[in-house]
């Protein structure tokens, strides 16, 4: 890992998201239908008025220049104006951002911490019964929908049992603002069901994820080695297996972001949670250009910096690999 | 559901469970196919996935209404479950079963097709940059870089939210070409680690041109992480196009697909849970199984997973 190595990729890196922006760009100015049409945005605009307001947005200039104008307001760190949300873009994100980064962050340690204990307990009775069970429950809930579950526990814990508020990030009269012990509380009561959602599926597919690593892990040499000179059995696993599994499975950190991104958008949607998956949404079915192209952006960049951040951890993990430009073929081997 | 209904779906049922049986008969003879039936799930999966396909090819016969007429919007709205209507009735008084099972030709279909022109375009990008290397792997791995960095799920949406209804074709190919990036990168690997085996210079040796070097003697070897991934390439693209009808811009109505199923019943989930639940099932079921034979191809084609 070396200086020039972390500056390489940093430069791809800043490549593929200002990639990304063009296409995200040159996508939306395509497609039919313009901001204030009637039936894209909702309401009837008048002709006139629509006319006037897409010149005073400059949207009325060729495709090139708009583009180049906008690449001009980002280097300036100006992402826009919102069309729909009458309010500056960056304001909008920012206050999204702490949402989905609550609900991301609460989903990742349940996915990790479950998904680590599950897959490593199943690893040391392979092919015994807890195994199996663990084995068959993690392969169904890998499999289902994250809307579908998400609807599934609104329905039981939200309605039936009534455990769990049915949305919302907050109690709005008792907490509109997280400013006190009792509204922590509150907020983190909201949060449950919808990081059990991501985190339950991200869990299982954690769970058989780390299985695999450990088993591969558990049939080269070292590890028996190891047991041959008899260092106990909870050590062997703990030290020897486990620490060479966590590489693997560091590089899968990097690529639960994606998956948490694109799972809240349906997640948020469903729970009333104000994040940037639904601003997203809403953003692209009032075509609103530069908040869809902002969020885009903001995703990428999450996308991007994961996959980044997981190639240095595993640099600093795995002595083997200080430099090693094909390391990222291997992300995805796995 | 009539006499004739309930017997297709038994022959159904029977004509699937026979098929595995068979097929586990005959694989019994190589060490391949018995390490792919090794894990019980996996001969589960693959009747599953018999099951629905004869069901979505039989659909007239196993559906005991139309999919799409409304049966009497007054007194059968959202009736529960019972012999006439297997699996209930939804908010338009519309058969949930017969839904269900003309769901399974869309659903499956987009899952299949979408699956196959994804993994395609991936080996074949893959195949072509592991190969040639130099500048064309370079510029086509940066490409596949800047499509795993695009937030999938937001492209897809601006395409299909701003180009209002898309035609069941055009779905399927924008989910395929926004599908292929993972595979290509693993097909990649594979070649340029096959590429520097002897039988591949002997090829070369022996005047093979590049073309059938590929086609021939690389990409077969690379068998197992392409079948695994078109495996699980099909539950990921049936599950994307849920999420898309479910959010309303998928399967346009009044055709039935799961997802658009599930966005249906979703409202009424409260009083009438069944019309969210079955479709979310089935949907469910298909992936599971998807799953469980991945697992078994990757037992059958990757011995180095062996346990000791």
């Amino acid at each position: 890992m070396t200086a020039a190595w972390l500056l390489r990729r940093l430069v791809a890196s800043v490549a593929i998201i200002f990639a990304v922006v063009t296409f995200v760009f040159i996508l939306i100015h395509l497609a039919p239908g313009r901001p204030c049409a009637q039936g894209g945005g909702g309401e009837y605009v008048d002709q006139i008025q629509c006319n006037r307001l897409i010149a005073q947005f400059g949207l009325d200039k060729p495709i090139p220049e708009q583009y180049w104008l906008y690449l001009i307001a980002l280097a300036h760190g100006n992402l826009g104006y919102s069309f729909s949300l009458h309010r500056p873009v960056r304001d909008a994100i920012a206050d999204t951002i702490p949402f989905t980064l609550q609900l991301a962050g609460a989903a990742l340690a349940l996915d990790f911490l479950l998904g680590l204990a599950l897959g490593i307990y199943q690893a040391v009775r392979v092919n015994r019964l807890p195994d199996i069970v663990i084995g068959n429950v993690t392969l169904f809930i890998y499999s289902l929908p994250t809307f579908w579950l998400a609807l599934l526990l609104l329905l039981i814990f939200g309605e039936k049992l009534r455990w769990f508020p049915v949305g919302g990030p907050n109690n709005p009269v008792l907490c509109p603002l997280v400013d006190s012990l009792y509204c922590v509380a509150d907020r983190l009561w909201h949060l449950v069901l919808p990081a059990a959602t991501l985190g339950m599926v991200g869990a299982a597919g954690t769970a058989r994820f780390q299985r695999a690593a450990m088993l591969e892990v558990a049939t080269q040499d070292f590890v028996r080695t190891a047991r041959a000179k008899g260092v106990p059995e909870r050590r062997v696993v703990l030290q020897h297996q486990l620490r060479n599994a966590l590489l693997s499975f560091i590089t899968r950190f990097g690529l639960a972001f994606p998956f948490l991104l694109t799972g809240a958008v349906l997640i948020e949607t469903i729970y009333a949670w104000p994040g940037m998956g639904r601003l997203a949404f809403d953003a692209i079915l009032s075509r609103d250009y530069p908040l869809v192209t902002a969020t885009a952006l903001t995703a990428s960049v999450v996308v991007v910096a994961g996959n980044l951040l997981a190639d240095i951890l595993v640099g600093i993990a795995d002595p083997r690999l200080r430099v090693r430009a094909d390391a990222d073929a291997q992300v995805l081997t796995a | 559901m009539t006499l004739g209904t309930w017997l297709a779906l038994v022959v159904a049922l029977v004509a699937a469970a026979e098929a595995v049986r068979a097929l586990r008969q005959r694989g019994l003879r190589s060490e391949r196919w018995r390490r792919f039936f090794r894990q019980r799930t996996t001969s589960w999966g693959l009747g599953i996935l018999t099951f629905l396909v004869i069901v979505a090819l039989a659909a007239p016969l196993i559906a005991p209404f139309d999919p799409n007429k409304q049966l009497d919007i007054i007194r059968l709205k959202n009736y529960p479950p019972s012999w006439t209507f297997l699996l209930g009735t939804d908010y338009l008084s519309r058969d949930l079963w017969s839904r269900v099972v003309y769901g399974a030709r869309v659903s499956l279909g987009i899952g299949a097709l979408g699956a196959l022109m994804a993994v395609s375009l991936g080996t074949l990008v893959g195949a072509v940059a592991g190969y040639y290397q130099r500048w064309i792997d370079a510029v086509l791995m940066r490409g596949v870089d800047v499509g795993l960095a695009l937030p999938r799920i937001f492209i897809l949406l601006m395409a299909v939210a701003l180009w209002d209804g898309l035609p069941f074709a055009a779905l399927v190919i924008t989910i395929g070409l926004t599908s292929w990036f993972g595979t290509s990168r693993l097909v990649r690997a594979e070649v340029l680690s096959l590429r520097q085996r002897d039988f591949v210079v002997a090829a070369h040796a022996l005047g093979a041109d590049t073309r059938r070097v590929i086609f021939r003697h690389v990409l077969p070897n690379a068998a197992a992480p392409i079948i695994v991934s078109a495996a699980l390439g099909v539950g990921n693209v049936l599950l994307l196009e849920a999420s898309l009808s479910f959010l309303g811009i998928g399967i346009k109505p009044p055709g039935a697909s799961w997802g658009n199923m599930i966005a249906d019943g979703a409202p009424s989930i409260y009083t009438a849970p069944w019309s969210t639940l079955f479709p979310g099932l089935a949907i469910s079921l298909v992936v599971m199984s998807l799953n469980a034979v991945a697992d078994g191809v990757r037992d059958a084609l990757d011995p180095r997973e062996e346990p000791a």
